[in-house]
């Protein structure tokens, strides 16, 4: 990516400044509202937005003449508004489901401003007036004016957030929850919607209507991988968004022909692309890594804990060989699978490789061992009793059992362990009945009547 | 709106409530007096109306016909005083936040417009993350718990409003026995501070052991008071029609206790 | 044939394929993805154009249609990461294929031969322009050809697969149990979705197919609730819009594509409006009545119960009735014959309101 200080260093003119400013301008405010949006799950009400505010344009030019963007923008915005009332009156009012309603919006508002805009050039004024360059953005075209205007309107915008940062916070985790704490709910709705159609008005001449949608989304969904805190993720959406929109724009005004619009939507996809692959914690690499991690930790512990309970008894000082074909056939694997953990266990110290394929446990290995297979009965007791675990833990290593599991419940899977009770079919009659709505299941495990103390 | 209540006013008073949603009734002519400082279980088949009673409650929803009181004010006018927690499926899991900032939301309330929480509330939030148990976990990204464990954050939440009546939508659904336990302790601590409490309950067999009262509801009251009185097997029937073979479950345990082998 | 019948004709074919393929996208709330697909099918026809010189036929269709599904397949991909839903996954993929069309588009305006205007309108003026050649025959026009092969393709589809595409849209459990796969029905659209966008992309550009695909659909919809009618609707109300579209691009010399979607908003709105089923008028006048109905009932429970005497101002107070609701609700009861009215305004159950009571309340 393009460092902007080197370019700034070549070329740091006039008209540079303005195209970098105002569009990082456009990417901030676009990105840290937009943050909300996507929250919401209205990612592609902004796309409708945008494309509603092509008519306003049009409409606007006709009826007052004037070329000033900020009369233009001022169009835009009232269409924009426009177009979410109506995606709203028609989910509300009719059985037109939001995704249908969205399309309609877009593609009927985009049709009469195509027909207005067409409309215009063949009377000939298009040419002058330059309302084309609101389709696909014309950063190039930026004057200080225009930055002011941005910089004003989209300062505003984002001091509106930061005002109403908790409100719009719990607006959008849990809109019930905030009518109960006695939050307007509905016109929180409304400002927070207001503010994504400013945000959408601010980037159409850098951006333009049909690719808007980008700058709304793509920031937030960049960032949220860097981040689980919903005030960082603001902050660095609204700054990935100015990296993509000044970096976007400093391209297509240095080189022939390259459109801003989609030139900032690449950029913004690219850094969308890295984030969700490296980012630390949810980048899919890192997820990729640790779960081969798991894996082969998983595989060694299995494999300590079959040696635990295939080994003879030993007569005196040292674990009896085990063959690794037994050790193979215990877990249902190839003897060649095992190479890997038994020469990871080799190196560890915990097993020696005797000749013509056996493999014994060391004196070091054999508490590694009974620890394994102690926590591998743990965990299947914990499995077989549906412990109320996330998803993604099923799967967990036998190692992990103590990160996972709350100690209360290890200390209760381990009294099962003690008193030799078989998993899952203590509390029965508790599990499987008596629920008449069929919500959620029955956790067995409780001892009878033991809750009511 | 002078119509002045006395004092020592029930919690809840629901009087001819009707909800409808489009035609269809959901509540029907709906008269329900809550008493103060017991544990209430508000039970009843699928589509019986019990969230949409819980939200009357929290005037969260229109009626088409008769009122709600909240200590004596219709609810909007008792904001304070009422906490809420809600089901644990109805929010985004994934959202980025942590548990104690889930909890802080529970003082916003009170703080009003363009204030911050500062160090109190969050002071108060781990103290409320403490009493469910979860002041470990303070931190953790909230899809990283489990279900049993986010439901105690929504318990804490409610903590955090430190209100007078509890209403709550199955905060006993699909969790672990860890979880349960620690909710029915919580409950009973809100019972001993003098609390009101009402629960949104999908298990028959522990009503009896958890709660105080109970209302059994499909879409019109069919019986509320006190479980000793009122949880019967005709109730019971009457509340769930002739549907499964539960009937004989709640009401004896030596029924229960047969049926088991 | 006239030119402006050229047009009009072509115009209606366009809406006509859009319209049976657009409604099993509304009914699949897949509406949006054929919004991406639509959008993105530039680059297939750039990416087409650039690999083997074809501005049309067959090759173009499949080719560009590939990117379609690609597009699709996309932001399943993205999906299934579990780090992007899906409204937000359709926002990142196809804007960022539309883009990389445009910058082609935009680069290499002479090798494609597409230049901005005609990607976001479309050219339909034109259509009389190209005429088809095969072996020196003059075999009439080009985009006539195009658009009903398409049109005959996608009725020929919905037709043969109409059991199937109907099950796996209101019923996909069931249509997977019976051994239909929604997957394979799901492609097998989406593919028909994406050639017809790239056919269509001449007459109307890349957004306005939109307009074709989805807006005609949503205006049936609202007048029918059987599928072989909305089907047939859709494509009546889609024709309509072209011709009407027609008529007023000329009228104010203006864009073609941009009228047809807007008189398409038009006819959506109409129905909105009113239509006698689904329209907000209709609708609110049915609520209306429903409240009616519930007030009665309520009416009728509340005498049946014996909660206190039928005295007409404790009813308003009970129930938080205006006058004159209680007015309305007492006179349609007393229509009805299910209360009558005493001596002194009181309202006392007749046997046949008795009964009605007894009917009521619980679903």
């Amino acid at each position: 990516m393009l460092s902007a200080p080197a370019l700034l260093g070549v070329e740091f003119d006039y008209t540079l400044r303005n195209v970098v400013m105002g569009s990082a301008a456009l990417g901030a405010v676009g990105g840290a509202i937009g943050s909300f949006a996507t929250l919401r799950r209205q990612s592609l009400l902004g796309d409708a937005v945008a494309h509603a505010a092509l008519p306003g344009i049009g409409l606007a030019f006709l009826l007052t003449g004037t070329k000033a963007t900020g009369g233009l923008l001022l169009g835009a915005l009232l269409t924009g508004w426009l177009g979410t009332l109506a995606v709203l009156a028609i989910t509300r009012g009719s059985r037109v489901k939001e995704d249908a309603a969205l399309g309609i919006v877009l593609s009927v508002f985009f049709g009469v401003g195509a027909l207005l805009l067409a409309y215009i050039r063949q009377s000939g004024e298009a040419a002058q007036s330059g309302l084309d360059r609101f389709l696909f953005g014309q950063a190039a075209g930026l004057v200080a004016e225009d930055v002011r205007l941005i910089a004003v309107v989209g300062g505003g915008a984002l001091l509106a957030v930061a005002l109403l940062f908790k409100e719009f916070k719990l607006l959008a985790f849990d809109p019930d929850f905030a009518a109960t704490l006695g939050f307007p709910v509905t016109p929180l709705t409304v400002a927070l919607t207001s503010l994504i159609v400013v945000a959408v008005i601010v980037g159409l001449q850098t951006v333009g209507v049909v690719l808007m949608v980008t700058v709304l989304v793509a920031p937030s969904i960049a960032a949220r991988q860097w981040t689980n805190r919903l005030g960082p993720l603001v902050i660095l959406a609204g700054f990935l968004g100015a990296l993509a929109g000044a970096t976007g724009s400093l391209l297509s005004s240095t080189v022939d022909r390259l459109p801003t619009g989609p030139t900032v939507v690449l950029i913004a996809t690219a850094i969308v692309g890295v984030s969700v692959v490296v980012a630390p914690g949810r980048g899919l690499l890192w997820e990729s890594v640790a779960r081969r991690r798991r894996d082969r930790r998983t595989r060694i512990g299995s494999v300590l804990a079959d040696l635990a309970t295939l080994s003879p008894a030993p007569v005196s000082g040292g674990a009896l060989p085990v063959t690794i074909a037994t050790l193979a056939s215990h877990r249902g694997v190839t003897p060649r699978e095992l190479r890997r953990p038994l020469s990871e266990l080799k190196r560890r110290g915990a097993v020696r490789l005797e000749g013509d394929g056996a493999v014994a446990l060391t004196s070091a290995g054999e508490a590694q061992a009974a620890a394994a297979a102690h926590r591998e009965r743990l965990w299947r007791s914990a499995l077989a009793r549906q412990m109320d675990l996330p998803g993604d833990r099923v799967h967990l290593s036998t190692d992990d059992i103590e990160r996972v599991l709350a100690p209360e419940v290890l200390v209760a899977l381990e009294g099962d362990q003690t008193t030799g009770r078989t998993l899952g079919t203590g509390d029965e009659s508790r599990a499987t009945g008596l629920n008449p709505d069929g919500i959620g299941m029955t956790v067995s495990g409780l001892p009878a009547g033991g809750a009511d103390r | 709106m002078d119509d002045a209540t006395p004092a020592g006013a029930f919690p809840v008073e629901i009087r001819d409530l009707t909800v409808a949603y489009q035609s269809r009734p959901v509540l029907w002519d709906v008269d329900l007096a809550v008493r103060p400082g017991r544990l209430t279980a508000v039970v009843g088949p699928n589509g019986a109306g019990k969230s949409t009673l819980l939200k009357a409650m929290l005037g969260l929803v229109p009626a088409a016909s008769g009122w709600v009181k909240v200590f004596g004010e219709p609810p909007a006018r008792q904001r304070r005083r009422v906490a809420y927690v809600p089901q644990r499926g109805s929010v985004d899991w994934d959202f980025p936040t942590n548990a104690l900032d889930v909890v802080e939301m529970g003082r916003y309330g009170s703080l009003g417009w363009l204030r911050r929480p500062g160090r109190a509330d969050r002071e108060a939030a781990i103290a409320c993350l403490r009493r469910v148990g979860m002041d470990a976990f303070a931190s953790r990204q909230i899809s990283q718990l489990s279900g049993g464990q986010q439901q105690r954050v929504f318990l804490a939440r409610a903590l955090a409003q430190g209100a007078d009546l509890y209403v709550m939508d199955e905060p006993l659904a699909g969790v672990d026995a860890v979880t349960e336990r620690a909710v029915v302790a919580l409950l009973q601590g809100l019972r001993a501070d003098g609390k009101t409490v009402i629960v949104v309950h999908h298990d028959l067999q522990t009503v009896p052991s958890y709660f105080d009262e109970v209302a059994l509801l499909n879409v019109r009251l069919v019986a509320a008071g006190p479980v000793e009185d009122v949880f019967s097997p005709e109730n019971l029937q009457a509340t769930y029609g002739g549907r499964i073979g539960f009937l004989d479950a709640p009401g004896a345990k030596a029924t229960a206790a047969s049926a088991a082998d | 044939m006239s030119f402006a019948a050229v047009i009009i004709l072509t115009g209606a074919l366009t809406a006509a394929s859009c319209s049976l393929v657009g409604c099993f996208l509304v009914l699949r709330r897949m509406a949006l993805v054929g919004d991406a697909i639509s959008h993105s099918v530039l680059l297939g026809i750039v990416a087409v154009f650039a690999l083997t010189g074809a501005r049309s036929g067959p090759l173009l269709v499949v080719g560009a249609a590939a990117v379609g599904l690609l597009t699709v397949v996309l932001i399943e991909a993205v999906r299934r990461t579990g780090r992007v839903r899906e409204d937000a996954a359709i926002g990142l993929v196809f804007p960022a294929l539309f883009s990389i069309g445009v910058i082609l588009v935009s680069r290499f305006p002479n090798s494609v031969h597409i230049d901005v205007q005609h990607l976001l309108y479309g050219e339909i003026a034109f259509s009389p322009l190209y005429r088809v050649e095969l072996w020196g025959a003059d075999l009439g026009y080009r985009s006539l050809w195009m658009l009903g092969g398409m049109t005959a393709a996608n009725l020929a589809f919905v037709v043969a697969f109409y059991k199937e595409l109907k099950l796996a849209t209101f019923d996909p459990a069931l249509a997977a149990a019976v051994g239909l796969s929604p997957v394979v029905v799901h492609y097998a659209l989406m593919a028909m979705v994406s050639a017809t966008t790239v056919v269509a992309f001449d007459s109307v550009g890349s957004i306005l197919v939109v307009a074709m695909l989805v807006v005609p659909p949503a205006t049936a919809y609202l007048l029918t609730n059987r599928l072989a009618t909305m089907l047939t609707l859709s494509v009546l109300v889609g024709t309509a819009s072209a011709v009407g579209g027609y008529l007023i691009a000329r009228l104010l010399d203006s864009s073609t594509s941009g009228a047809m979607a807007a008189m398409a908003g038009v006819l959506f709105a109409t129905a909105l409006l009113l239509s006698p089923s689904q329209g907000l008028i209709a609708r609110r006048r049915e609520l209306a009545r429903l409240r009616r109905g519930l007030a009665e009932r309520l009416l009728l429970t509340h005498l049946d119960g014996g909660h206190g005497a039928g005295d007409r101002t404790t009813l308003r107070e009970r129930f938080g009735w205006s006058a004159r609701t209680e007015a309305t609700v007492v006179r349609s009861a007393l229509a009805r014959g299910h209360v009558r009215a005493e001596g002194s305004g009181r309202l006392v159950l007749t046997e046949a309101g008795r009964g009605a009571a007894g009917e009521i309340g619980v679903g």
